[in-house]
C-alpha cells in the first residue's frame, strides 16, 4: 500500500451467469489480443450459477485497465452474462493484513 | 493468491451489497481568497475552486472503473464562509454562495459545502452577516451547503444563536415552499462540529485544516447488514465480532480509495469517515440492521441498545483497518434517506422522541425529519437546544437537519427524489419552549470540560 512503489498490473476477472458453450474461449480471446496474460483460471457452479475466475497479467498489455472494463462488459452483454475486471488491489486491502 | 471464497465475497459486496465508497471530499482552503473588495473575492474564490478541483470528478471516476468500486459523489469543502467574507465591503453574502454554487457546478460536484459559521460562544459581525443570508443564498443556489456550529462541550451552547436557527430554519422553508421547502435540506446546526467531515450538508474546512486535503466517507449498511444475517440465533458478543469484521473490510477500501485518489490528485490524504450512511435503496438502510439485531421495527424498545453497539463495533472494526479516521465516523439515522426509517415512521414505531434517544449513542442526530410547516420557530429551537445538549454533555457530535414544509402536517409525506429521498412529516410535541427559547444567553460549559 506504500505510495511509491511501483504498482503491480494485475487484476482479476470474475464471469458469472448462465454456463454456455464458448464463454471460456471468448474471454480468453479477447484478452490475448491485448495481450493480456492470464496467470490463473478457475471455475465453478456455485448455487447453479457459473463462476469464474481469472488471474491476468496487464503488464505487457498497451490496454489500459479502463478499456478493457468496457470491452468486457460489451462482450459479457453479448454473452449474457456478467463479465467484471478490477485491480487485485482491492482484494488485497480488504483480505490481506 | 486470493480463494475464491474471498473473490466472490468482494464481488457481492459491490454487486448485491451496495457497498461504495460515498464520497471523495476535496476539503480547499479559501483563507488566501479574502480581499476588501467582495465581488473580487467571490472571483478568486471560483478560480481557486476551479484551479484546485480540476481532476477530482474525472479522477473519482477512473478509480471507480480501474477498482470496480461505485464512487457516489464528488465533492468539496471549503473554509467557512463567514471567515473568509469578514474583510469584505458587502454584508450580503449570498454572492458568496452564488460562486461556490457556480465553481461547483463548473468541476462537476454534486454538492460543495462551507457557507457556514463558527458560533458556538457568540456571534463576529461577519456571522450575523452570513446567517442572515443563508435563506436568500440557499433558495437561490442548488448546489451550496449551509452548516452552523451552535455549541461545544468547551464553551457551551451559544443560545442565542439557538434562537435565531429556528428563525433561520423557517425562513429559509419559506423561500424554498415551492419545493416542499428543500433549502432546509441543505442547512445543519451542529454542537462539536467536525472540521474535517466529508459528508453534507454539514461538511466544511476546519481553520486549523491542510491548504487542500483529501477526506473520505465509506458506507455499507448492506455488507453489516449481510454479515449479521450469518450470525443469526447467535449471541451478541458473536455479533459484535460479525460487525467489526464487516466494517474492517469496508473501510480498508475506502483507505484504498483514499490513498489512490491523494496520490493522483498530488493532495495529502486526510481521514477516512467510517460512517454507515443509508441510501432510500432498499438493502441500503440502518433502520434494518437496527432490526436484523431481533427488532420488530426500527424504534421498538431496545433500539437505543442496538444503534450503541452497532455504532461501537463499527468504529472498533474500522479503526484498524485506517490509519486516519475522523468526521464523522458512526452510523448515521436520517429518516427520509432510510428506507427502514420511513417504514418505522410510516408504522407509528418511530417517534422524534425516540430518534433524539438515539442521538445519544449514533453519529449525527435529528437528521432529515420533516415536520408541520405551521412549527413555530421557537419549537424547532427547542428541538435544536436538545440536541445540543445531548452533543455538549456528552462530549460528542450532534446535529439538527429538519425540515417545517409550508402547507404539510402528519399524514403527507414529502419527496425530494434522489438520495434525499421521500419523508413523512413526523409529529412534533406542542407543548411550547417559547419562554425558554427566548431567554437568550449561554448555557455553560459542563463541568467535564475542564481537563486542563
Amino acid at each position: 500500500m506504500d505510495n511509491t512503489q511501483t504498482k503491480k498490473q494485475t487484476a482479476v476477472i470474475t464471469v458469472v451467469g448462465h454456463d454456455r458453450v464458448g464463454i471460456i474461449a471468448a474471454v480468453s480471446r479477447l484478452l490475448a489480443d491485448k495481450n493480456v496474460n492470464i496467470n490463473d483460471i478457475s471455475q465453478t457452479i456455485l448455487q447453479d450459477v457459473f463462476t469464474m475466475i481469472m488471474m491476468v497479467d496487464l503488464s505487457k498489455s498497451q490496454e489500459d485497465i479502463k478499456l478493457l472494463a468496457d470491452e468486457l462488459e460489451a462482450l459479457g452483454k453479448s454473452l449474457e452474462i456478467s463479465i467484471r475486471i478490477q485491480h487485485t488491489d482491492i482484494f488485497d486491502a480488504m483480505h490481506r493484513i | 493468491m486470493f480463494n475464491e471464497f474471498e473473490i466472490l465475497e468482494t464481488i457481492r459486496m459491490f454487486q448485491e451489497q451496495h457497498l461504495d465508497v460515498r464520497t471523495i471530499t476535496m476539503g480547499i482552503s479559501l483563507m488566501d481568497c479574502a480581499t476588501g473588495d467582495s465581488e473580487k473575492t467571490c472571483q478568486i474564490i471560483y478560480d481557486k475552486i476551479c484551479r484546485k478541483a480540476e481532476h477530482l470528478v474525472k479522477t473519482g471516476e477512473d478509480i471507480s472503473r480501474e477498482y470496480g468500486i461505485p464512487i457516489i459523489h464528488k465533492r468539496i469543502s471549503v473554509t467557512p464562509i463567514s471567515l473568509v467574507a469578514a474583510s469584505g465591503d458587502t454584508r450580503d453574502y449570498t454572492c458568496y454562495a452564488r460562486a461556490l454554487d457556480r465553481a461547483a457546478a463548473q468541476v462537476g460536484i454534486n454538492f460543495i459545502g462551507g457557507f457556514s459559521a463558527l458560533v458556538q460562544k457568540g456571534y463576529s459581525d461577519s456571522d450575523r452577516a452570513l446567517i442572515a443570508s443563508i435563506p436568500e443564498a440557499l433558495a437561490t443556489t442548488d448546489l451550496v451547503c449551509s452548516s452552523i456550529n451552535l455549541a461545544t462541550t468547551r464553551v457551551g451552547i451559544n443560545m442565542d444563536a439557538v434562537r435565531d436557527m429556528g428563525k433561520i430554519i423557517k425562513q429559509t422553508a419559506e423561500l424554498t415552499a415551492d419545493q416542499d421547502a428543500i433549502g432546509c435540506a441543505k442547512l445543519v446546526v451542529f454542537a462539536n462540529a467536525p472540521d474535517d467531515n466529508p459528508f453534507m450538508a454539514g461538511a466544511f474546512l476546519g481553520p486549523g485544516e491542510p491548504e487542500c486535503v483529501i477526506n473520505v466517507g465509506v458506507s455499507g449498511p448492506g455488507v453489516v447488514k449481510h454479515a449479521m444475517e450469518s450470525a443469526r440465533g447467535q449471541d451478541l458478543g458473536v455479533l459484535a465480532d460479525t460487525i467489526k469484521r464487516a466494517a474492517f473490510k469496508i473501510t480498508r477500501v475506502g483507505q484504498l480509495v483514499a490513498r489512490e485518489a491523494s496520490r493522483r490528485l498530488d493532495v495529502p490524504f486526510g481521514i477516512i469517515d467510517l460512517s454507515l450512511a443509508p441510501t432510500p435503496v432498499v438493502g441500503d438502510s440502518i433502520a434494518r440492521i437496527l432490526e436484523e439485531f431481533g427488532l420488530d421495527t426500527c424504534g421498538a424498545w431496545g433500539t437505543t441498545a442496538a444503534l450503541a453497539m452497532l455504532n461501537d463495533a463499527v468504529k472498533k472494526g474500522g479503526t484498524m483497518a485506517s490509519s486516519f479516521v475522523g468526521g464523522l465516523s458512526g452510523a448515521f439515522i436520517p429518516v427520509s434517506e432510510d428506507e427502514g426509517m420511513i417504514a418505522a415512521v410510516n408504522a407509528g414505531a418511530l417517534s422524534l422522541e425516540k430518534l433524539e434517544a438515539m442521538t445519544c449513542v449514533c453519529s449525527v442526530g435529528i437528521d432529515m425529519v420533516a415536520i408541520p410547516g405551521d412549527t413555530p420557530a421557537e419549537t424547532i429551537s427547542g428541538i435544536i437546544a436538545d440536541e445540543m445538549a445531548v452533543g455538549t454533555f456528552n462530549n460528542k457530535t450532534t446535529a439538527v437537519r429538519i425540515i417545517p414544509v409550508p402547507g404539510k402536517t402528519v399524514g403527507d409525506t414529502v419527496s425530494y427524489g434522489g438520495l434525499l429521498g421521500s419523508a413523512p412529516i413526523m409529529k412534533v410535541n406542542s407543548a411550547s419552549p417559547a419562554d425558554f427559547i427566548n431567554r437568550g444567553g449561554r448555557i455553560p460549559a459542563p463541568i467535564h470540560s475542564m481537563k486542563n
